[in-house]
């Protein structure tokens, strides 16, 4: 029983998260992350 | 195959996963040498580890870095897009991201097998520790982030900014070295940077993936995912004779007798190699269950 709701539970979750992905994808967020990932990123490289 | 032979052999196969993703995830090798980065489609795609996007080699993005800047202001909408790829990840692996799939990881785990008199299971105060990289999640990449704006409502990525190692080694340091710009605009930020990558170097030698247990925030959020994670571990309490060899052999202070599905817990199999009985395995949550 504890496997099973643990599984129902596992799947919602995965399926949430390719839902978020697939709405993220049509927000535009995609483009976002690129937009930023493409440039070197100051902050991260300890320079901005 | 024997036994032996077959034990080592599996010892082994992590190992290669790990150098292998690690080269795959920075496979833009024209980086290294120019001092550029990879700037094709691949980079909107989120890699599971810690793996910094100003990497010269890096092909995807750092989903912590991703998340920060997807939060980081205000007025930014849900970040839908990052957090799916975090939940879809640490969903279906856990914390097996940490033990398989970052390249950050790897170089701690390859500098603890240096040789070294003075070697520490676990630093003092180790249990106190572990919640640190829970506070620095929710300070560094969540709180700050959103909050902290300044007068024009930008705000930065904090813990890219203040904190992350990884960052310095495989974005900073690479690119300070092949860039004279880059190089010529170096502050007191960068060499605070380099002293905190140095600490978790040198404190990788001596613990085994010190960053990983006490300050990594992504090793945070997949490990809030490893209890119900669809790779998960399992103890049979019949077949355990309780004689912690697998405790002495876990690396990252886990008691896989009683909680093998520790948040903590990398999934490096350690336990189950040691275990004399078999009693540990990885649990099949499609499978029906034994009847005993």
């Amino acid at each position: 029983m504890r496997r099973r709701v643990i599984l129902v539970i596992s799947v919602l979750l995965l399926l949430t998260g390719v839902v978020f992905i697939a709405a993220g994808k049509a927000l535009g967020q995609d483009n976002a992350v690129l937009g930023k990932a493409i440039f070197i990123c100051m902050e991260c490289i300890g320079i901005g | 195959m024997g036994k032996g032979i077959r034990q080592k052999f599996a010892g082994h196969i992590r190992l290669l996963v790990q150098v292998f993703f690690a080269c795959i995830t920075n496979g833009f090798a024209e980086g290294f040498a120019t001092g550029s980065i990879y700037q094709g489609a691949f980079k909107r795609i989120c890699v599971p580890g810690l793996n910094c996007y100003s990497c010269p080699g890096a092909l995807g993005s750092c989903p912590l870095g991703s998340l920060q800047n997807s939060i980081a202001g205000r007025g930014k909408p849900f970040p839908f897009y990052v957090l799916g790829f975090l939940t879809v990840f640490g969903i279906v692996l856990g914390r097996a991201v940490c033990g398989f799939l970052c390249p950050f990881g790897l170089i701690q785990e390859l500098l603890n097998k240096i040789p070294f008199p003075l070697k520490r299971k676990a630093l003092p105060g180790d249990i106190y520790f572990r919640f640190v990289k829970y506070v620095i999640l929710a300070l560094f990449v969540v709180i700050l982030p959103v909050f902290a704006v300044n007068a024009y409502g930008i705000s930065a990525p904090w813990f890219c900014k203040y904190i992350c190692p990884a960052g310095t080694l495989e974005g900073g340091l690479p690119l300070v070295l092949t860039d004279s710009g880059i190089r010529s605009s170096v502050g007191i930020l960068f060499f605070i940077k380099l002293a905190i990558l140095a600490a978790v170097l040198i404190f990788a030698v001596v613990v085994y993936r010190p960053f990983c247990r006490y300050f990594c925030p992504l090793g945070a959020i997949y490990g809030l995912f490893n209890k119900i994670a669809l790779i998960r571990m399992t103890t049979d309490q019949g077949k355990c004779i309780s004689c912690g060899k697998c405790e002495d052999a876990c690396k990252m202070g886990v008691d896989p007798r009683t909680n093998p599905n520790s948040a903590e817990c990398i999934r490096c199999g350690e336990c189950i190699r040691k275990c004399p009985c078999k009693a540990i395995s990885v649990e099949r949550l499609y499978s029906r269950p034994s009847q005993q």
